[in-house]
């Protein structure tokens, strides 16, 4: 008896899915009819362009990515390769207190490479947009683009030098920066990194 | 009945079925289109847009296209069944409009036992799913006919006590009569006094006719397209208009048992039976575009231990009450 006065007071769900679908039909549509209508930027801020680097707060040329090659594994595609930079020589202060530690009959202490990346290429003719890669880079360094303007005619045109790009999109935004900066603002993208990046400059 | 057919008659029965024919073609992309844009607002899109303004033209383009099809028959599939189905859906259909007074001037053939002649045929849809699934030797149509069956015979019941505790209200079969016994404000109507009739015969309904979220038979997630999986252009466009066409059958006949069929506050006529229809048919898309599928048992549990008793329980009450 229970039961059936409960599915009877479940019945309401019904009514109250028909009200979402019925305020739903009252709003307008939010299909954007490019190319008759030009695409907003915060239309754009919703879409998944390539993946890009980005930058460091300090330096924007410089990515953030400290080459852990996390998102390497991580793509299904192998669309990313990465390298590390080259562990710079080491200096002669460095050289002659690595001989002396030696020779007391330590370990000498030989120089870290460093934490960036050396080459950070991208293929895009790959890469299925999973996000895979920018849910695991544990700094952040990777976001989408919103370039939603990109064409090509080769194959090799979607094999992005990503430290390239970045350093371009950074100069780019540096030479104007007053007509990027309200663009930016006026994204309301979900990370701040991707907000600075807009689909102008790509 | 009379016995002797005047020629008057017969003429009369022939020019209102060519009417019905013209009326479900057009109603057939009508639907089609309104369905789609229905479907486009509630998930927030254009629906169908670039055929024409607001893309009015885009069913004549998609009737078009069906037409100008190849009809392609599987190997090994039964040649007459299978040419027989789509026919057998579509032709019968066209029977169902006959007793339905659109008002009191337009009705095609007035007869006293219109709710059975209705009855009777619908019964013919369930005969040309089976010998769709059944003739296109395809295991997807056969699990679709199969459905269709166990759907459509289990549905019929229900909707057979509901109808038959408004035949018992108002005491006769003619659908012009029952228009007849109601008045024009909408407290006048069926519905006011018959609530629980109206609910289990639209859900019914939405059963006989295939509908979401009781489209089972032609599931396309489980079976591609169920029993019309293997039916191409004109075939499948047969079924196709036969479905809406039912859509049409089905909510007409609603309207007249339970919302006053041509009567309305003012100014009665054809117009206000094709308003309630068309909001109907509405309801019908609106439920299409909110509810999921349901399951298989979920589908004959809720005919069988919700609707049918419920059904019995207001056919005995109202008989009760008939008989005080």
């Amino acid at each position: 008896m229970a039961s059936i006065f409960r599915t009877l007071a479940d019945l309401w769900s019904l009514v109250v899915g028909l009200g979402i679908t019925g305020k739903e039909f009252c709003k307008p549509g939010v299909t954007v009819h490019y190319p008759r209508a030009e695409v907003t930027p915060e239309a754009a801020a919703s879409f998944r362009g390539p993946i890009e680097l980005i930058g460091l707060d300090k330096d924007p040329a410089k990515p953030k990515c400290i080459a852990c090659m996390l998102c390497v594994s991580a793509c299904p595609s192998n669309c990313i390769a990465v390298t590390r930079a080259p562990t710079p020589k080491p200096t002669p202060e460095e050289l002659k207190a690595m001989a002396e530690a030696e020779a007391r009959g330590e370990k000498p202490k030989k120089p870290a490479p460093p934490k960036a990346p050396g080459t950070w290429t991208y293929d895009f003719s790959l890469c299925s947009l999973c996000g895979s890669c920018v849910e695991v880079c544990p700094v952040d360094s990777i976001g989408f683009s919103h370039d939603i303007y990109m064409v090509g005619t080769r194959r090799e045109d979607f094999v992005f030098d990503q430290l390239a790009r970045l350093a371009r999109k950074a100069a780019a935004r540096k030479a104007e920066p007053k007509k990027a900066a309200p663009e930016a603002a006026s994204a309301p993208a979900p990370a701040p990194e991707t907000a600075a990046t807009p689909a102008s400059e790509a | 009945m009379n016995a002797t057919i005047s020629f008057d008659s017969v003429l009369h029965v022939v020019l209102a079925l060519v009417g019905v024919a013209v009326f479900v073609g057009l109603n057939g992309l009508l639907l089609v289109y309104a369905e789609r844009k229905v479907a486009g607002f509630i998930q927030r899109r254009p629906g169908p847009y670039e055929v024409g303004p607001q893309g009015i033209l885009q069913a004549v383009a998609d009737a078009l296209k069906l037409i100008g099809k190849q009809l392609v028959r599987p190997d090994r599939a039964d040649p007459l069944l299978f040419w027989m189905a789509p026919v057998l859906a579509f032709f019968p259909v066209l029977l169902l409009f006959l007793p339905i007074p659109f008002s009191p001037l337009l009705t095609g053939w007035d007869v006293n036992l219109g709710l059975l002649l209705i009855l009777a045929f619908a019964g013919f849809n369930v005969l040309a799913l089976l010998l769709a699934g059944w003739g296109s030797n395809n295991k997807y149509g056969l699990l679709g006919a199969a459905r269709a069956v166990a759907q459509s015979v289990a549905y019929e019941i229900p909707l057979l006590l509901a109808v038959l505790a408004i035949a018992f209200q108002e005491g006769t079969l003619s659908l012009s009569a029952i228009v007849g016994g109601q008045g024009g404000m909408p407290w006048q109507w069926n519905i006011a006094v018959q609530p629980l009739a109206f609910l289990i015969f639209f859900v019914s309904a939405l059963g006989e006719t295939n509908r979401a979220p009781f489209d089972l038979p032609e599931a396309e997630s489980e079976l591609t397209a169920g029993f019309h999986t293997e039916y191409s252009g004109m075939g499948f466009g047969m079924f196709f208009l036969a479905e809406y066409a039912n859509m049409i059958v089905a909510c007409s006949v609603c309207t007249v048992l339970f919302l006053g069929g041509w009567k309305g506050p003012f100014l009665d006529g054809a117009w206000w039976f094709l308003a309630k229809v068309y909001g109907l048919l509405l309801t019908m898309m609106w439920f299409r575009w909110t509810y999921p599928r349901v399951r298989f048992d979920q589908l004959l549990n809720l005919n069988w231990r919700w609707l049918l008793p419920l059904g019995v329980l207001n056919l005995l009450a109202t008989a009760f009450v008939m008989k005080l």
